[in-house]
């Protein structure tokens, strides 16, 4: 056997790739076929970007978008209580930036990756008040903050830390709710949520929510107790097997009558409830997905050890399972995100719900193409940059491998 | 180390964890009976209370409502269930409409983003990129109100040298309609399709005997072809021609003749179709990239041609991947037609609302619209595992 020169050692062929030209023979005019294919590619694209280009700067008319930003992010929540949208992406700064500092102190390039999500939601809120400029810089201020003071501190700062995270979505509620009927914080009705500020608290109920009831359930699957197994296959499959318009129709019609006489829900809480229900179906066979990665080796390994069932599962097989599930699980909240759009069809004013209504007042008719263009970009945005962040994530921390 | 046996006896049952979990399962079961008793109870007194107790019945009476477009015979006098029907059917055609032409779509994207050619792989990227990530439900408004309903007037129509016209009352494209000849050409093609099929068959079992497998479908299909062809000549000797091409034409205010689809229909057709292709394109890229690069090493040493590379060794490989996430594009497709409710195509579920509507029976309907979506997801699922099953018999 003569010994091989360890792969790392090997320099690369020389390729074309290092000039222009040899790229271009390489990647747009390999053969004949090839050339033809360019061009036609070529000239399609760049007819579709002069077209787009000048409708966007000549046809359009951004009145119905511009005049409106409040509605399109916020509905109708007063503009009196603005500062409590901000207080929460002060928060979420703080968070984002402490998480960063303490736990990713190895990989210090995807932290840029998560102050985008912060920087973003700022970005949404400037455009409610333009002068307010100076919100902006706290955001990022705390983020910078955060992330130092976590990077310093890493022990002391820890459990606070996971504290804050775990206490985010209550407060949430909690703080975009209000308290009492006036004065401090006074109460903010549901039905004056709207806009993305109703998408993104549908699809963050919706996901924080469904998570525990998706475990329970991804485990009851995976039981050995017959009637426990059959009770979540029964309902795994049933959710599964219907559109979710017809859970929200669903929630909206028949869930009153499922209630003693004279018990009304909210209808933006009927609607949570019905995507916390879809969720949690969809959420419960992403986490069997991850159940069923986990080597056998690791039940048998817990067993000798003598852990009992539940010590098994909570200390040894979901760690694992939830750590090789979270792409999957990045993947579901942005479905779920974009799913959240059909709550327009019950009636709810989110950000599809808005657009529709205001393309229903007559100063905006026939204005359809620019508001749908809009709302579509702000869903691509959100979408596209969820997508990106957790891929960068996943990369760089090997997340999703074990 | 040994355990001994003689201490279970010793464990009291209410710490053993086979008595425990009975014990627990019987709990759940009971407290999940009888909260479902709970509020089963509630909706029907709630329902008495209302008037209108649960029952069926209210299918056979007349709906006294038009539906835009049905593949049978509807009019206002028919009754709820002729109704709801339309809209199962309706929703029956968009699903396998989408689903053929999403597949065929999202094929050619996928392998176009595979494209070694830089300019044909970055505009499938941004095909995918830009509909995986806005809601299907803003694309298909958009398309509906933007797109369709936006088309010019029937007297200014958009023609495509007259094969085909857009108009924003709807698309009206040629079609073949069957006439003299057609009784006794039928039983021609009839007659082409067993010969296509019986070659097929043999090439086939050629193939399967000699290792040499044949294209025996295009053989099939090539017989078929010929066949039909010269029975054509054959049908319009002794009847005169089987089919003639309707055009459509501008009489009076619209247009007659030719096959016409109405905007809500192309709305949602597209919408779907557009959509779903995006998914599917990812789905076959995956499938196609699980193949091992050794694979194809292997069968280019072989000799084998890069068509036949991708027809014998990727191609089968990679439907193995494939399949399982097909499968649910397919039923996501199918669910989501429930979306036509937005754009007034006329499907099961936006039927369903119109009578919710109009005879105040959400319950029933609500569970008819779902036993119905339920249906269509079990059966797809057990099909799909049959087929599933088939191919991955081929393994090693």
């Amino acid at each position: 056997m003569t010994s091989l020169t360890p792969a790392k050692d090997i320099m690369p062929p020389p390729t074309e790739r290092s000039t222009v030209l040899g790229w271009m023979k390489k990647n747009l005019f390999g053969s004949i076929g090839d050339t033809i294919l360019t061009f036609v590619a070529g000239g399609f694209l760049l007819w579709l970007i002069y077209a787009i280009v000048k409708w966007i700067f000549t046809t359009a008319q951004w009145a119905a978008v511009t005049d409106n930003l409040q509605l399109y992010m916020k509905g109708q929540y007063p503009a009196s209580e603005d500062w409590r949208l901000w207080l929460l992406m002060f928060l979420l700064a703080l968070v984002v930036g402490l998480a960063w500092g303490i736990f990713l102190k190895r990989a210090e390039a995807v932290g840029w990756v998560l102050l985008i999500i912060p920087v973003v939601l700022a970005l949404w809120l400037i455009s409610l008040h333009r002068e307010a400029w100076w919100k902006f810089l706290v955001v990022d201020v705390l983020a910078i903050l955060g992330y130092f003071l976590g990077k310093r501190y890493p022990r002391k700062l820890a459990r606070p830390t996971y504290i804050l995270i775990l206490l985010y979505m209550p407060l949430t509620i909690l703080i975009v709710r209000g308290l009492g009927e006036n004065g401090f914080m006074k109460l903010v009705p549901t039905n004056l949520w709207g806009g993305l500020l109703l998408s993104l608290l549908l699809a963050i109920f919706g996901i924080v929510f469904s998570f525990p009831i998706g475990v329970l359930l991804a485990l009851g699957r995976q039981s050995k107790m017959p009637a426990l197994k059959m009770l979540s296959v029964i309902y795994i499959e049933l959710i599964r097997g219907v559109p979710l318009i017809t859970l929200l129709f669903m929630g909206q019609l028949m869930l009153p009558f499922f209630l003693p006489a004279g018990i009304t829900i909210d209808r933006v809480i009927r609607a949570t409830v019905a995507i916390i229900m879809f969720a949690a179906a969809y959420m419960a066979e992403n986490v069997r997905g991850g159940l069923q990665s986990i080597p056998k080796g690791q039940y048998e390994a817990a067993d000798v050890v003598g852990l009992s069932g539940w010590q098994k599962m909570v200390f040894i097989i979901l760690p694992q399972a939830l750590r090789a599930v979270i792409p999957v699980l990045v993947g579901q909240f942005i479905g779920l995100f974009k799913d959240t759009s059909l709550v327009a069809l019950v009636g709810l004013l989110d950000l599809l719900g808005i657009a529709r209504g205001i393309l229903a007042n007559p100063n905006y008719i026939g204005r359809q193409l620019e508001v749908f263009a809009f709302i579509a970009m702000i869903y691509w945005v959100f979408s596209y940059g969820m997508s990106y962040a957790s891929g960068r994530l996943e990369t760089s921390l090997g997340v999703g491998e074990r | 180390m040994t355990f001994k046996k003689s201490d279970h006896g010793a464990v009291p049952f209410w710490r053993d964890e086979r008595y425990l979990q009975i014990i627990a399962q019987v709990v759940v079961v009971a407290a999940l009976i009888a909260l479902g008793y709970w509020l089963i109870h509630n909706l029907l007194t709630g329902l008495e209370a209302l008037g209108t107790p649960l029952s069926f019945k209210f299918l056979g009476l007349t709906s006294q409502f038009d539906i835009g477009e049905s593949m049978i015979e509807y009019s206002r006098n028919s009754t709820y269930t002729q109704a709801l029907l339309v809209g199962l059917l309706n929703t029956i055609k968009v699903s396998f409409l989408g689903i053929v032409f999403a597949t065929i779509f999202g094929i050619i994207v996928g392998i176009a983003r595979l494209s070694k050619n830089w300019l044909v792989n970055k505009l499938a990227a941004i095909y995918v990129e830009t509909l995986r990530n806005i809601p299907l439900l803003v694309f298909l408004i958009f398309l509906s109100t933007s797109v369709f309903h936006k088309l010019p007037r029937v007297k200014d129509a958009l023609s495509a040298w007259g094969w085909a016209f857009l108009t924003n009352r709807g698309i009206y494209v040629v079609w073949p309609r069957p006439s003299g000849g057609w009784d006794v050409y039928k039983w021609f093609l009839l007659g082409a399709f067993i010969i296509g099929f019986i070659v097929a068959a043999i090439k086939f079992r050629e193939g399967k005997k000699t290792g040499r497998m044949p294209l025996y479908w295009l053989w099939g299909f090539a017989v078929f072809a010929l066949v039909a062809a010269i029975s054509w000549f054959i049908a319009q000797f002794m009847a005169g021609p089987p089919m003639y091409l309707d055009f459509p034409t501008l009489q009076g205010r619209n247009f007659k003749g030719g096959q016409s689809l109405t905007p809500e229909f192309m709305a949602i057709f597209t919408g779907l179709v557009v959509y779903t292709s995006a998914f599917i394109a990812e789905v076959v890229r995956a499938g196609i990239q699980s193949v091992s690069k050794g694979q194809r090493e292997a069968a280019t040493a072989v000799g084998l041609s890069s068509f036949q590379t991708m027809r014998l060794v990727i191609f089968p490989q990679a439907m193995r991947v494939i399949i399982p996430p097909m499968t649910s594009q397919y039923l996501n497709l199918t669910k989501n037609s429930s979306l036509a409710i937005a754009v007034g195509y006329p499907d099961l579920f936006a039927v369903g609302s119109t009578i919710i509507n109009q005879a105040g029976r959400a319950v029933e309907i609500i569970l008819v619209t779902m036993g119905v979506y339920l249906t269509f997801s079990l059966l797809t699922a057990v099909f799909m595992n049959w087929y599933n099953k088939h191919t991955q018999l081929v393994e090693r």
